[in-house]
């Protein structure tokens, strides 16, 4: 297929057509609504299944409900709406049933706004909805890569009975580039052998959250963690940028990953040895790979568009072996590169520590001045 | 002796093959066997059995699904209207019910059935009205008496503070997506023969693609009301049928010469 100019929102709608999704329900919010109003249209025309249902609530228990019938199918929404599915996620979760959401997260908290932000980070990858579980977490920064994940999402979805969520974010859902679709792949033929579509000619089945006896419960518990090592050992995706011979590293997902990009690229050109680590996999989060840069860096910027949620992750693998800064704009802005760039400096140039927290001397930094935010 | 030995035997009452032979987990008395039992025989008549697919509540029936030998899922409190439709709308040919009580369906679960019998889906609920939360052990719901004592309105309900008890059939009624709407009760053999054919009838409802169909079961809980099983059957008759009147509140013109 040719590329074309396509949006975030349309081109994960139609990549999702694309990847078989036979059920799509949703509600509109700002700034997903696209992949709503698209699915509106295209779903029926292939004679698919499209609901508008009249909540966000709804709209999770609606999937949850066709999910279970081993169909496949999903949603979107944008950070408010995700925080109403959170319960039918936990129960999606205690059932095993796979779907997948698409996330254009937005400025927070409560309405916030509608503009671009990274806030959901913590809500998508480390829980939301009650209980243990882990949903495989994939962040795009291109229009391409939010097709390609999007079409992957489903396919780690059944892989793993699992929920596999796409964390885009509002610039991501919105912005125009050239980006090539995938082919139309034929729907699914057969059922899983646990889908409740009706007993004809077997046993009954029952598709359940509910293990009223605790010993059974933990079993089960012990059985979705099993399959989140799984996962965590077969899942974990980024990329790296110039990371050969650097000394520095900017660590950044999604949006805030693919500024940093631009920032590593003008840091090069004043001879700066610096690279670009961009987890794709939020979860699971590439905790091994970002031990081993720690081996050849002297120093570590984690950059994003929320107050350093991901950072906290990064803390965690890196176990104060090398410095960290941290660097963020807030509540629906985009840093520009060179705000980036001027971090990327500060860490080569000026003495740095492995102690303290870096998300407080980055706000000293604001607070004293040195930063000037445009 | 000659007679005795001429008799033949016949079967006159047998379990339904839709129900399954389990042990109840309900309490001495209440009516939710029955309407287990009326669901399992609507389903058997039809031969619909391997074409069902039940949706289970938050409540004392959360494991309605042992009782029947079909496939069962399990909704989050109130969500059955929502996850039914999810089921509907990928296999149309399939009869999906939900069944939910008072708390579940009138109370957390309101916004989900309003717009199930708004859209017309195609489903059937069973909507168990006990005036009472019986998994919790006994608190107010939104069909509960004025006056009624609960744990939470222990002085009984107070109108002025409460709020009034909620008619659901009266209200869903009027939604233009709804075929069949219809209240009975639990409380004596007559009234249980009326809600078996108002069963039978809002699976017709479905099978005849005529939308939404609803209908509400009277219904007992004589350990949180606390009363004897008669008391709370006469309970019902005496002070919950005068609230909530055995009714038919919409039945669509497409089950005109429809007989049970």
């Amino acid at each position: 297929m040719a590329k074309e100019f396509l949006e975030g929102n349309f081109a994960m709608a139609e990549a999702a057509v694309r990847a078989g999704v036979e059920a799509y329900f949703g509600y509109p919010i700002t700034p997903q609504t696209e992949l709503l109003e698209w699915m509106s249209s295209r779903m029926p025309e292939l004679k698919r299944v499209f609901l508008q249902a009249e909540s966000e609530v709804a709209a999770i228990n609606m999937v949850y409900g066709a999910a279970c019938t081993g169909s496949r199918v999903m949603t979107s929404s944008s950070s408010p709406g995700v925080s109403l599915m959170m319960e039918g996620l936990s129960y999606i979760a205690g059932t095993e049933v796979p779907m997948v959401l698409i996330d254009v997260v937005r400025g927070g908290p409560g309405l916030g706004n509608i503009a671009p932000s990274q806030g959901d980070y913590n809500q998508l990858v480390h829980g939301g909805g009650h209980g243990d579980y882990h949903p495989i977490v994939l962040a795009p920064a291109s229009v391409q890569e939010a097709i390609d994940l999007t079409v992957l999402a489903f396919d780690l979805a059944e892989k793993y009975r699992n929920i596999c969520m796409v964390m885009a974010d509002g610039s991501i859902g919105q912005m125009m580039e050239p980006a090539e679709l995938p082919e139309m792949r034929p729907l699914r033929t057969t059922t899983p052998d646990w889908a409740t579509d009706g007993c004809l000619n077997r046993d009954q089945r029952i598709l359940t959250s509910i293990l009223i006896d605790p010993t059974l419960e933990e079993v089960y518990n012990h059985k979705i963690l099993n399959t989140w090592y799984r996962i965590q050992a077969n899942e974990v995706r980024y990329k790296e940028y110039y990371l050969d011979d650097a000394e520095f590293v900017v660590i950044g997902f999604g949006t805030a990953g693919r500024i940093a990009l631009t920032a590593v690229r003008n840091a090069r050109a004043e001879g700066i040895k610096v690279g670009l680590f961009r987890p794709i996999s939020l979860s699971p989060f590439p905790f091994p790979q970002i031990e081993e840069l720690v081996e050849s860096t002297q120093g570590i910027l984690v950059t994003e568009m929320n107050t350093g949620q991901m950072l906290e992750d990064v803390k965690m693998a890196v176990k104060g072996r090398v410095p960290i800064e941290f660097y963020a704009r807030l509540g629906g802005i985009v840093p520009y590169p060179d705000e980036i760039l001027g971090e990327i400096r500060r860490l080569a140039h000026e003495p740095r520590s492995p102690d303290g927290d870096p998300r407080a001397r980055w706000m000293q930094r604001l607070k004293d001045g040195v930063i000037t935010l445009s | 002796m000659d007679n005795i030995m001429r008799t033949e035997v016949q079967t006159v009452y047998s379990r339904p093959p839709s129900l399954s032979q389990t042990p109840t987990h309900y309490c001495p008395g209440c009516t939710h066997g029955i309407a287990h039992r009326l669901i399992a025989e609507v389903l058997d008549e039809m031969d619909i059995r391997e074409k069902t697919i039940g949706v289970a509540p938050v409540g004392c029936s959360v494991f309605a699904y042992n009782y029947f030998t079909f496939d069962w899922v399990e909704a989050a409190h109130g969500r059955a209207p929502a996850m039914a439709t999810g089921i509907k709308r990928v296999l149309p040919d399939r009869f999906v019910f939900t069944y939910q009580g008072d708390g579940d369906l009138a109370s957390i679960g309101m916004s989900e059935i309003m717009h199930v019998a708004g859209r017309g889906e195609n489903i059937t609920v069973i909507f168990i009205n006990n005036a009472i939360f019986g998994m919790t052990g006994g608190q107010m719901a939104p069909t509960s008496l004025p006056g009624q004592k609960t744990t939470t309105s222990p002085n009984g309900r107070d109108v002025e503070t409460m709020g009034y008890p909620l008619h659901m059939s009266e209200v869903l009624s009027r939604m233009d997506g709804a075929g069949y709407v219809v209240r009975r009760s639990l409380h004596d053999p007559k009234n249980i023969r009326l809600a078996k054919k108002a069963i039978r009838t809002a699976f017709e409802t479905q099978k005849r693609g005529l939308g939404f169909s609803m209908v509400e079961l009277l219904s007992t809980c004589n350990t949180n009301w606390g009363m004897t099983v008669q008391e709370s059957l006469t309970w019902l008759e005496e002070h919950m049928i005068p609230m909530y009147p055995i009714q038919d509140f919409k039945v669509s013109s497409g089950l005109d010469g429809f007989k049970v």
